[in-house]
């Protein structure tokens, strides 16, 4: 009765991910696990646990990344008004404070990179394992920043 | 707002020669692919200009010109902006649709990611191909070394 009642919530989540419902094989695939006593509404991933957090993860960065682009293709057109006026802006981003922003740009693109890889993967191969798929990505982040972070900040903090 | 959403996979109401060009499905797809190309560009730039060397602190005009000189990273760099932009345009454009309310707001917002993205595209394909490495008159320590070859 009560997971009869969310069905429109259903609909609108797995609308809001792009335009888009799930492949008709991967919603069959979540339904069929959730035959019996589950409250948890079939056929989407994105409410609750690891399938929403990465959507709002997702979101989240998107809109952080969107943002800096627009400044950094701002600040790199200064290489056509003169040597001068690019070296003095890029200079002001050279700081301990910047270093550090440009650490948290480094973070938010790779799990963009990373869980966007995840979404597709979703989409065309297999919706079962999205959760699997969630920490796989989480872990490739954390490699990644481990070989990013000390040398990043190193070349920040050394001058 | 009182709209109603048809069921997943329900048949289209309208037949396929009324319902012209599915513009969301073209943006759908458009993302995974954009998305597949835009890790390995925007990665290969991130390694280039922070892990490499000295890193963020070795940025300057004398290292983007170097770079900028090379049709290589020309089309590297345009590639990454006109798949970066628009890929991120479309992510804000399904962002308003999900969260702003009214018609106006929507409208605003929609136009404003339109004009940004477009503005910037067409700002830095202009850069990126009417770019000078060695502009007359600079200083020669400002510029990359192979102004002064010549």
């Amino acid at each position: 009765m009560r997971s009869a009642h969310r069905r429109p919530d259903i609909v609108v989540a797995a609308i809001s991910q792009g335009g888009l419902v799930m492949p008709q094989q991967s919603a069959a695939t979540l339904a069929s696990q959730q035959k019996t006593t589950s409250l948890r509404p079939a056929g989407t991933l994105y409410r609750g646990r690891e399938g929403m957090w990465s959507w709002v993860l997702h979101r989240i960065t998107g809109v952080a990344i969107f943002f800096f682009l627009l400044v950094h293709i701002l600040d790199t057109a200064l290489v056509r008004v003169s040597p001068e006026a690019y070296n003095g802006v890029i200079s002001s981003y050279q700081t301990p404070i910047m270093g550090l922003g440009e650490t948290a740009l480094v973070a938010a693109i790779v799990f963009h990179a990373f869980n966007g890889i995840r979404i597709i993967l979703i989409d065309f191969w297999n919706a079962k394992y999205q959760k699997v798929m969630f920490y796989v990505v989480i872990g490739l982040w954390v490699v990644t920043m481990l070989g990013f972070v000390p040398r990043h900040l190193y070349n920040v903090f050394n001058k | 707002m009182t709209s109603t959403i048809d069921a997943p996979r329900s048949p289209y109401s309208r037949s396929p020669q009324k319902r012209g060009v599915n513009w969301e499905k073209w943006g759908w797809i458009y993302m995974r692919v954009s998305g597949v190309v835009l890790v390995v560009l925007i990665f290969g730039h991130l390694f280039v200009n922070l892990m490499i060397g000295k890193g963020v602190d070795a940025l300057n005009f004398a290292f983007v010109a170097g770079k900028l000189a090379n049709p290589f990273w020309q089309t590297w760099d345009v590639l990454m902006l006109w798949l970066a932009l628009i890929h991120g345009g479309n992510g804000m454009r399904t962002l308003v649709n999900d969260y702003a309310t009214t018609q106006l707001t929507r409208g605003i917002l929609k136009s404003s990611i339109l004009a940004a993205v477009v503005i910037l595209i067409v700002l830095g394909t202009l850069v990126i191909y009417t770019f000078d490495a060695c502009p007359a008159g600079s200083p020669a320590n400002l510029l990359p070394s192979f102004c002064s070859a010549n």
